[in-house]
């Protein structure tokens, strides 16, 4: 076999969650900001903005799981057993916000009800998948080929601020993405946004540091030994200036969303080169947790050689098929 | 309380489970008659097409997001309350399910929202295409879901590794195999005359009311047109079902037959109630020696009861045996009421078809959730058969489950679950049926859209009287019919 197909099926995965955060990740963000904004005009042209996009975004989530079960199914049990009352948590979440997109324009008295679901939902679902790798980065309890801790395991500290810095950075892609898609008040509503959620980003930022630091985590001799990891932080910290000058100044709708993007692709490089090549840190690498070469090579040259191109290159079409401001006049509502 | 995780995972997924199903059940079929309709449109430029597709787009609309949402709560259970399953079948169920994530969901997800939105930003044909992913991707769906959920029933081709998980060893074999071949079209067939009675009821509905002859005409004739070509092929497609259960799951089939002690010749129970402990029904009703023919085809073949299955192997007997009751009877009403309407085609009562039969518009009206209630029976006698198994005489359901789970936190979830689900599920239940109730919106469609043949002008009335094209279904409502016509079917 010319290609290690475990580590192919190791950047599928990686690839996926990338794609998931920025792509879920602003529309959650939305979500999350919907609840800020009172004016039902203003709140149509939100949901605009990310309906005709919001299923598929969501879609990869199921990507990343069934990827992890067809490839690293060991991985896949454990970190869903371990996050047993998480994961109910955001698919319940997830259920009560994906409903709202039809829900809240089949009524006008209930309308609230769905609304408050939406940006709950939203909300919690952003909280509970930070909280998740804050839990996954202070460690997992695990014996042999099974999640050996208690359902409460994750609810310390550390993941919990992890929690909100993933709601406060959602909703920051979520403005940038305003910033794209809207034009007039709602636009400048978002750019209003833009630095207080960078700063809110940053403030828990610092504090999860000061956490590692404190937290004696083994992530910190991991960065010792591969000082080269530093340039990510600094690559983030120049977005961030950037993003607050451009905040500042108005003059760009597509570098908010750039740079947020690229303030998340920063986070998960560190994340990535933090952990690799364990993908249970400490109790399974890649190579442990691999699905048997069958299983591999069936995904292979099916999902992996054809599929997967295929997938990307109709998403890209459907992303242009919505390309520019959304129109206050053609909704489908 | 003892709270057992077995029993309320095992619950939790029953619940979610059915609670998913009832969605795919019905878009499955809504995608492929949401796709025959625009193609309909493209062909003919009837703009009765047209309407009827966006009625039933908003209808289709609703019932996919439940079926979304509740559909990502599977993909995850595997995991937080089998994780032994998972981890032990993993090398066979993950990749199946990872190719339904890459070519069913990601490609009815994102049409979907070109079906929606995007009616005006993409040429006809492209809007057309986006129907056909859309049902494609919901095929694909279901044929994957049948190969994960045929393994655990039939499992084949592979060979345990050191720690027992399960090493796929030929996958034409897991995909290909005679048993999934028949049980994919089971599904698929189940899922089209869901949809089938769901249209036609619908036509129904608006008959007895008076209100869109002519699309209540369309939708009844093509819906019972339809099932009368598909029931009778689910009856043939079901029967093979149940010889592949008789050959390779004896213990699910004497369970549906409510045969305990084994028969020459046997007799086919209909009614039945069992007395676990004594191995024998208390009363039952049945037919002699038609068990013996519907099984082997000749009337005085010995068929085996379930006392020569180990007690320990036995599924729980009242939910297979009047499950499958529920859903054979289902088809033969099907079968009576699609052949009963095709009949009063052939006599040219649809010409006027406010004159149909009262009755029989009641009938199928009445018949709306008849789909639903048997696919639910079905996959009830499929699974609740399998028992104790889940994967048969594999891996049995209490040996699972996820280690480290406690009942208490089973329970939250499934609490949770429950609350979310009867509130979607009664708002989504009830919006569904506003749109039915609203109706179509005969004031030509969505402005902007590409102008069709018939000047909507002419057809703003409640009653349109314009005759509308190849497929001939315009009439004069409360008029003989002067001309004749041809009916869609």
């Amino acid at each position: 076999m010319p290609m290690d197909l475990q580590h192919f099926w190791g950047a599928v995965l990686a690839l996926s969650i990338l794609i998931y955060v920025l792509l879920d990740g602003f529309d959650l963000g939305v979500g999350i900001l919907f609840g800020l904004n009172r004016d039902e005009a203003q709140r149509r042209d939100m949901m605009g903005s990310i309906a005709p996009v919001w299923d598929g975004n969501e879609t990869w989530l199921i990507v990343v799981g069934t990827v992890l079960f067809g490839a690293f199914p060991v991985v896949y049990s454990i970190f869903l057993s371990a996050f047993y009352l998480p994961v109910a948590l955001l698919l319940v979440a997830l259920i009560l916000r994906g409903v709202a997109f039809e829900f809240r324009y089949k009524t006008t008295r209930g309308r609230w009800i769905w609304d408050v679901g939406f940006v709950a939902g939203s909300t919690l679902a952003s909280f509970v998948q930070g909280a998740a790798i804050g839990a996954m980065v202070s460690g997992i309890r695990v014996d042999g080929r099974d999640f050996a801790g208690g359902p409460f395991d994750w609810i310390s500290p550390f993941p919990l601020l992890c929690g909100i810095g993933l709601v406060l950075g959602y909703a920051l892609l979520g403005a940038a993405w305003l910033v794209l898609k809207t034009e007039g008040e709602l636009r400048d509503w978002a750019f209003a946004w833009l630095p207080r959620l960078m700063t809110g980003v940053i403030v828990v930022v610092a504090l999860a540091f000061l956490g590692t630091l404190l937290g004696d985590f083994r992530v910190v001799d991991r960065w010792l030994a591969q000082p080269w990891l530093v340039l990510l932080p600094l690559i983030a910290s120049l977005a961030a200036w950037q993003l607050y000058r451009v905040a500042a100044e108005r003059r760009s709708d597509w570098q908010p969303y750039a740079l947020a993007a690229l303030l998340f692709l920063t986070a998960y490089l560190m994340l990535a080169g933090s952990f690799w090549p364990w993908l249970v840190p400490y109790h399974l690498t890649l190579g442990d947790a691999a699905a048997p070469e069958a299983s591999l090579q069936f995904l292979f040259w099916g999902a992996g050689v054809v599929v997967l191109p295929v997938i990307l290159v109709y998403t890209v079409v459907v992303y242009w098929v919505f390309r520019g401001k959304v129109d206050p006049g053609r909704q489908y509502h | 309380m003892d709270l057992d995780p077995v029993t309320l995972s095992r619950v939790q997924f029953a619940f979610t489970v059915s609670f998913h199903i009832i969605f795919p059940a019905f878009t499955i079929g809504l995608a492929a008659w949401l796709a025959t309709l625009e193609g309909l449109h493209l062909a003919t430029g009837n703009v009765l097409y047209r309407r009827l597709f966006a009625f039933w787009l908003k209808v289709f609309a609703v019932a996919f997001g439940m079926g979304v949402v509740s559909g990502i709560v599977m993909a995850f259970q595997f995991g937080t309350n089998w994780s032994e399953l998972a981890t032990r079948t993993g090398p066979i169920q993950g990749p199946l399910l990872a190719y339904e994530s890459f070519t069913a969901f990601l490609l009815e997800a994102t049409f979907f929202g070109v079906l929606l939105f995007g009616r005006d930003r993409v040429p006809r044909w492209a809007y057309f295409a986006s129907t056909l992913m859309v049902a494609l991707g919901t095929t694909f769906s279901a044929f994957w879901i049948m190969a994960n959920n045929t393994w655990m029933q039939v499992p084949v081709a592979f060979e345990l590794n050191g720690s027992g998980d399960t090493v796929p060893t030929d996958w034409r074999e897991i995909l290909f195999n005679d048993v999934l071949w028949v049980r994919f079209p089971h599904m698929l067939l189940g899922a089209y005359l869901t949809t089938a009675f769901s249209v036609a009821a619908t036509g129904a509905w608006y008959l007895l009311r008076h209100r869109h002859l002519q699309a209540a005409r369309t939708m009844l004739a093509m819906g019972l047109g339809l099932a009368a070509v598909l029931t009778p092929a689910q009856m043939v497609v079901g029967h093979f079902n149940g010889e592949y259960t008789a050959e390779h799951q004896p213990a699910k089939f004497t369970a549906m037959e409510g045969r305990w002690q084994t028969e020459q010749p046997a007799r086919l129970l209909l009614l039945a109630w069992p007395d676990a402990e004594a191995e024998r029904n208390l009363w039952e009703i049945g037919i002699p020696y038609l068990g013996s023919f519907v099984t082997k085809g000749n009337f005085s073949a010995a068929e085996p009861g379930i006392v020569t299955v180990p007690a320990d192997e036995r599924p729980p007997f009242l939910i297979p045996f009047y499950g499958f009751r529920v859903m054979v009877g289902l088809g033969v009403l099907m079968l009576a009421l699609s052949w009963g309407g095709v009949r009063l085609m052939a006599k040219r009562r649809f010409r006027d078809p406010e004159r149909l039969p009262r009755w029989f518009l009641w009938a199928v009206f009445l018949h709306f959730p008849s789909g639903f209630i048997a696919v639910l029976a079905g996959w009830l006698t499929a699974e609740v058969g399998r028992q104790p198994w889940v994967v048969q005489g594999l891996l049995r359901t209490a040996d699972a489950v996820t280690p480290s789970l406690s009942g208490a936190a089973v329970l939250v979830s499934l609490l949770a679950y429950v609350t979310v689900y009867a509130l979607i599920f009664s708002a989504g239940t009830f919006y569904i049926y506003r749109l039915l109730r609203a109706g179509l919106d005969e004031t030509d469609p969505e402005p902007g859209a590409p102008a069709a043949p018939a000047p909507p002008a002419a057809d703003s009335g409640a009653t349109p009287s314009r005759p509308l094209g190849a497929a001939g279904s315009g009439f004069q409502p409360g008029a003989a019919p002067s001309a004749p016509r041809r009916d869609p079917l």
